[in-house]
């Protein structure tokens, strides 16, 4: 048993800091939305983040790959490295980072293309497929790394929108994983799917942690307890606690943890 | 009345059902003190009236560990409790457990007391006997306050009481070594009270368990190792008496 704990704890730390936020700061206009943030995220880890409703904690997550810049009120300080490299730094395409650092959303969106069309996208307007048979070769490492291919592979040129929300999902992160990113940002990617497209959708993210490091944004505190190895907790723009999901869910050290994963009033 | 962290459950019907499950292990740990005091005391003043009760009695410890382990799976499967709630449930099963085994070392103790009465006294020792169960009913009355009031330290407290039952064990296995040397005929009898020592012995480490199992529930770390262990008979030899 107490081997065991060490086993656990030794494969956690053994992995590199893949990003590495510091005193992270972001404001919408005046309403100061993430307050002094400094956290390492692990490389091939699945790095749960949680909290109530308005806590920040998809703002924090869109700042990785400078999402918040579409937004015009928003205003990010601080440092965020990702492979020690500041990412807000002005010499950084925004493109090319989130080429990088890809995302899947709530809701599975899908172009209004086909399904080859839809994981094409991405490697084509990055120029990474060198002719035809090239860019088939990264479609179907794609939607095989989602785990479509078999249910896809005799309709790639049927709309992606015809597919079922949790095929549509996978659609989805076929495409983000197409350009090869190197981490994966998911905020809520299971709220719209039934609990057979979400176990599949948690056991990809399984998968993806053999050669990603994985950020998931969710309400379920079973779904963090589940595929995570590290959870952040959130809490009006504070980071309140960070530590191996176990702790967080046995034994967490900060009671504002304590009452919401349990469901309490605070 | 169960959560010692501040904060109700939003759905209050959780908060129910952990109070329901903490009654049960009350009232279980009641029947089971009593069961430790009578058997002891149907030993010692040959009352096989009350040794009979305290065979009955056992049925309905039975039950509530049953009826303890229903509540608890019912909680897991609708509630998913995590962190403090998750270590109530643990404890609530384990404790519940280790109270079963306790009982049923009192039945035991019940059930050699009709094979004893009709065999000679053997000078005090069922009087020893009972000292012994009743310390053991002190540190299940403590563990069993500890759990409600959330009490580390006197959770503690009963962990290194084990000791003085294991040195009052020694003292009566020395004892019963002695009276069947010196004859015999009082192998039968000493066998009998010799299990039933060694039984009340097991139920106090099975009370040290529930002791731990509170400090695990309050602080979430398992106690060190290391505790006190004062049962010397096993490296006991003849010569060594």
């Amino acid at each position: 048993m107490e081997d065991m704990h060490v086993t656990a704890q030794a494969t956690d730390t053994m992995h590199d800091i893949k990003i590495k936020a510091k005193d992270v700061q972001v404001y919408y206009g005046n309403n100061h939305a993430i307050k002094d943030v400094s956290v390492d995220i692990l490389d091939r880890t699945v790095t749960a983040f949680i909290g109530p409703s308005g806590c920040g904690k998809s703002t924090f997550l869109r700042c990785f790959n400078r999402m918040n810049d579409t937004i015009s009120i928003a205003r990010v300080e601080g440092n965020i490295l990702i492979d020690d490299e500041d990412i807000y730094d002005r010499r950084v395409d925004p493109v090319q980072l989130r080429a990088k650092v890809g995302m899947v959303f709530q809701k599975p969106n899908p172009f209004p293309k086909s399904i080859y069309d839809n994981v094409a996208y991405g490697p084509k307007i990055h120029g990474l497929a060198k002719n035809k048979s090239d860019l088939d070769d990264i479609v179907e490492r794609a939607l095989r790394r989602s785990a479509l291919w078999d249910e896809a592979k005799d309709r790639l040129h049927e709309p992606g929108t015809g597919l079922s929300g949790g095929q549509q999902q996978r659609l989805c992160i076929a495409r983000a994983v197409a350009t090869e990113p190197e981490v994966l940002l998911m905020d809520e990617p299971c709220s719209a799917l039934d609990p057979i497209a979400t176990a599949q959708v948690e056991e990809l993210i399984d998968d993806l942690r053999q050669n990603y490091s994985v950020v998931i944004v969710t309400h379920s505190m079973q779904q963090a307890a589940r595929v995570s190895q590290k959870t952040a907790f959130f809490h009006l723009g504070n980071l309140v606690e960070y530590d191996d999901t176990d702790v967080i869910f046995s034994n967490p050290k900060d009671s504002r943890t304590e009452s919401y994963i349990s469901g309490k009033i605070g | 009345m169960t959560n010692t962290t501040e904060g109700q459950h939003i759905a209050s019907a959780f908060d129910r059902d952990l109070e329901q499950v903490t009654a049960l292990i009350v009232k279980m740990g009641g029947l089971v003190e009593v069961a430790i005091l009578d058997g002891a005391k149907s030993l010692e003043t040959r009352d096989l009236e009350l040794a009979e009760q305290v065979r009955e009695a056992d049925k309905r410890i039975d039950t509530l560990e049953e009826q303890i382990n229903d509540v608890a799976t019912t909680i897991i499967a609708r509630r998913a409790p995590v962190a403090t709630d998750l270590r109530i449930i643990l404890s609530v099963l384990r404790i519940s457990s280790n109270l079963e085994r306790v009982g049923d070392y009192a039945k035991n103790m019940a059930k050699r007391t009709s094979v004893l009465a009709e065999m000679p006294r053997m000078n005090g020792s069922e009087a020893g006997l009972r000292r012994m169960a009743k310390e053991v009913q002190e540190m299940l009355k403590d563990v069993l306050d500890a759990f409600i009031r959330r009490d580390v330290q006197l959770a503690e407290d009963v962990r290194s009481r084990d000791l003085d039952v294991d040195q009052m064990y020694n003292a009566l296995f020395r004892e019963f070594l002695t009276f069947m040397m010196e004859d015999p005929r009082n192998i039968t009898a000493c066998m009998h009270l010799h299990f039933i020592a060694k039984n009340v012995e097991r139920m106090g480490d099975h009370v040290t368990n529930i002791a731990e199992q509170v400090i695990y529930l309050v602080t979430g770390e398992h106690p060190e190792e290391g505790r006190p262990k004062g049962d010397r008979t096993p490296f006991v030899t003849e010569e060594g008496v």
